[in-house]
């Protein structure tokens, strides 16, 4: 994914330039949290294109929440002092912001086909590494893990080849080298 | 002031001999509350059953919650305590969420407690349940929802640290019926805090030198200063009047800063935005370095964005990351208390004897007194008898026959041109002496605000200066200051208009008045009469001074009617979308002064 450093970016570019930011969020895991989230991104009118959250401590008192989002740079620091400021966040970093990192997410996509569409699809998931998770005599499920783009385009695709549901988690992601959040 | 039971103490049968009502109570009690504000219903009786039992801590019965919250708004800003309300589940709990708004917006740290229907009843749309957390999420600074007994001393305390932290605001906790009932363990522990909650303080050494450094080097330097020094204590006021002495710079403040620096000085220009003066805004506009200090640059102060300030480098100083480069992209962020960054900026000031150009600083105070003398807040009354009120004389008056009676005086409003008004014509020397509601512009504030800075002040003067309009969105609580015998001093400007409305339909929409007269009105003197309090009316005037005098002789509350000119409108004004130098001055001194409203520095 390619990346604007906010940080070099002077003033008054600042309001002008458009940019993606993935967050990530090490947020208290209690009851209220993930909808204070949300809801700071509703109310302030910010986008959210991906999110994903799960607990990752032993204990589950601690979640991390990846969010996918865009705007002009200053509405992307904006959001970032707005979700420090929550009183049940821990910390925030914007990756984008940070340097590299991988950005990963999970697709499953069922295809219902028989005959050439069937065996085309399987060709096809071969090619981009997806595994057959479920199979009937005229259905099949894939798993796919990857970028959002490499999923983008496999189920593209697998819509002419009988695709009928399609489950995909929003992306994870995590900063590349020793770096930590 | 309270016996500290010893930690997790039982009883024989093993179990704890307080229930969570009476837990809760001690624990206010210990945090240093002594006076609540609320209503009752059946989710909280537990709660009033053991209020009725103990005596440390006051209950006030106000007639609405929103009300109750207003109140304890007012008694946490004019006192710098955490204000308390008590309200039951459902429509109690409803009712209070324009307070709690009011009180995020203008960061005063208010413990709202709603009582819940039974924990095993939520979800099942049980008698009077709403989902309070859910509907406050966005109204407060955080929220709890209590699931359990051991957790309920905690979390007081931690709610208490939370509201009055950082940049403070309400902090709602919503406790199921069950909780208040069964028996719970006190602790009396002092400080806790949640785990993940750092609010910022301490502000950075290098930003503000640098800020320093660019003040020495400003040639047509100014203050902007907001409510955070008025929360960040007396201290910050003081500083800042030594800061502002020391560099000789003009001050200027927003709505709800006003009394941080003392407005019968003469480096102080008044406030500016919308409704500020005209020196204050076009020095904003002209200025060279603009620090900002506790303010936070609301549309209301700037104008159109682009236009803001054009050509000034700016210090923002605010305990807020998330303010600095919301709405105007600023220079020189200072992160932290507002009070420790002014004594830090004073020490730096101090510490080398580089001090601004002292011919550009003559300069600039030329150019502002050229401003000045404009006398832009100018009105004409007539003296002759039975000439109506202007509404401007009416609170110059009100502040000059009240100002020499040995009293402090607080002053409270509600919304629209009389809060204007009051906010040009009655100076404030002291900070947390104006409780106004400024961020939200709640109708409704002023009267139970009047009656929390009443009983936070039972010996000073408290005046709510009101609108008829916005005195009839809580007049309910008439009762409460009947009921308490609170002094209060309601002074009405009645012009029969939404005024505000009305100016701004006047001025932008071609003068087509929809809904925007107050039809209907009530008989104030008799209404205030009706309630057993001292109704006054002054119509023309020479009715005026008599009338204030005699509201202020009379030991017990007062409502005046005070008539005013119906159609007057509130100048200077800079109409919505545009810059600071675009400021009307309204007829009177439009007419004298033609060319001034373009002049630039
Ligand atoms: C609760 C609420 N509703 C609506 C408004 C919009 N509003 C702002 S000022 C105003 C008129 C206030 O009238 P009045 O209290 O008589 O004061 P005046 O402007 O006449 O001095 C209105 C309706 C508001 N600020 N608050
Ligand atoms: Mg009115």
């Amino acid at each position: 994914m390619d990346w604007v450093d906010i940080k070099s970016l002077k003033a008054n570019q600042l309001k002008d330039t458009f940019v993606t930011a993935v967050f990530s969020l090490i947020v208290e895991n209690e009851s209220g949290v993930l909808a204070r989230v949300i809801g700071l991104f509703s109310g302030r009118g910010y986008n959210i294109e991906s999110l994903t959250v799960a607990p990752i401590e032993k204990d589950g008192r601690k979640s991390r929440i990846n969010i996918l989002t865009s705007g002009t740079a200053m509405v992307i620091n904006q959001i970032k002092e707005q979700l420090n400021r929550q009183v049940p966040v821990y910390q925030v970093i914007n990756l984008d912001e940070q340097g590299p990192y991988v950005a990963r997410e999970l697709a499953l996509i069922k295809v219902v086909s028989t005959g050439p569409e069937r065996t085309e699809a399987l060709n096809l998931a071969d090619a981009f590494r997806a595994q057959v998770v479920d199979a009937s005599v005229s259905s099949l499920v894939f798993e796919l893990t990857g970028k959002t783009e490499k999923i983008d385009a496999f189920v593209d695709l697998l819509r002419p080849l009988g695709l009928v549901e399609l489950s995909r988690t929003g992306i994870a992601a995590i900063s590349r080298g020793v770096q930590t959040i | 002031m309270t016996s500290h039971r010893k930690k997790d103490f039982k009883t024989a049968n093993n179990t704890y001999p307080t229930n969570g009502a009476e837990v809760l109570l001690n624990v206010l009690s210990d945090l240093g509350v002594d006076l609540i504000f609320g209503y009752p219903g059946g989710a909280v009786l537990p709660i009033y059953d053991a209020l009725f039992k103990q005596k440390r801590i006051c209950h006030i019965l106000t007639r609405h919650e929103q009300a109750a919250v207003h109140a304890a708004e007012a008694y946490a800003r004019s006192t710098g305590k955490v204000g308390v309300v008590l309200v039951t589940s459902g429509p109690g709990a409803t009712n209070i969420v324009t307070g709690l708004v009011d009180a995020l917006m203008d960061s005063v740290p208010i413990i709202c407690l709603t009582g819940q229907v039974f924990s095993n009843l939520i979800g099942n749309d049980a008698f009077q349940e709403a989902d309070t957390t859910g509907i406050t999420r966005a109204a407060t600074k955080f929220n709890y929802l209590i699931k359990n007994n051991l957790e309920l001393s905690k979390t007081i305390h931690e709610a208490f640290y939370i509201a009055k932290s950082g940049r403070p605001g309400p902090v709602l906790l919503d406790i199921p019926k069950d909780v208040m009932l069964a028996p719970t363990p006190y602790e009396s522990e002092k400080v806790c805090s949640h785990p993940s909650y750092r609010p910022p303080v301490e502000p950075d050494r290098k930003a503000v030198a640098r800020a320093v450094e660019a003040m020495r080097q400003a040639k047509r330097p100014l203050f902007y200063t907001g409510g955070g020094i008025i929360n960040s204590g007396v201290k910050a006021s003081e500083d800042l009047q030594k800061l502002v002495k020391r560099t000789g710079f003009p001050c200027t403040s927003t709505l709800m800063g006003l009394g941080a620096y003392p407005a019968s000085d003469p480096q102080f220009l008044g406030m500016l935005g919308m409704h500020g003066t005209y020196e204050a805004n076009l020095a904003t506009h002209g200025c060279d370095v603009l620090i900002a200090l506790g303010a936070r640059f609301d549309d209301r102060v700037t104008g159109t964005i682009d236009g803001f300030s054009p050509n000034s480098l700016k210090i923002h100083a605010d305990i807020d990351p998330s303010q600095i480069n919301k709405i105007i992209l600023v220079d020189i962020p200072i992160i932290g208390d507002v009070g420790l960054t002014i004594e830090l900026m004073l020490k730096e000031w101090e510490k080398s004897p580089i001090k601004p150009n002292e011919e550009s600083l003559k300069l600039w105070w030329k150019q502002i007194d050229e401003w000045r003398s404009i006398k832009c807040l100018r009105y004409k009354q007539e003296t002759a008898n039975g000439s109506v009120i202007k509404p401007q004389h009416a609170i110059r008056r009100l502040y000059e026959l009240s100002k020499d009676r040995d009293k402090d005086v607080y002053v409270t409003t509600e919304v629209g041109q009389h809060q204007m008004w009051a906010a040009q014509y009655f100076p404030f020397d002291k900070p947390n002496h104006w409780m106004t509601s400024g961020g939200l512009g709640t109708m409704g504030y002023g009267l139970p605000a009047a009656v929390g800075t009443q009983l936070a002040h039972p010996d000073s003067f408290v005046f709510d200066i009101a609108g008829e309009g916005s005195t009839m969105m809580n007049i309910q609580e008439l009762a409460t200051i009947k009921q308490y015998h609170l002094p209060v001093k309601i002074f009405i400007l009645n012009n029969h208009y939404l005024g505000m409305v009305r100016q701004w339909q006047e001025l932008v929409h071609g003068g087509r008045y929809s809904e925007s007269y107050s039809a209907s009105l009530p008989d104030f003197v008799k209404l205030a009469e009706s309630f057993g309090i001292k109704g006054l009316r002054a119509n023309t005037i020479e009715e005026l001074d008599p009338v204030i005098t005699e509201m202020l002789d009379h030991e017990g509350p007062v409502l005046v009617d005070v008539c005013v000119e119906m159609v007057e409108n509130c100048f200077p004004m800079i109409p919505a979308g545009s810059p600071h130098n675009h400021i009307l001055l309204g007829p009177l001194i439009e007419n004298e002064v033609k060319t001034k409203t373009t002049s630039k520095p």
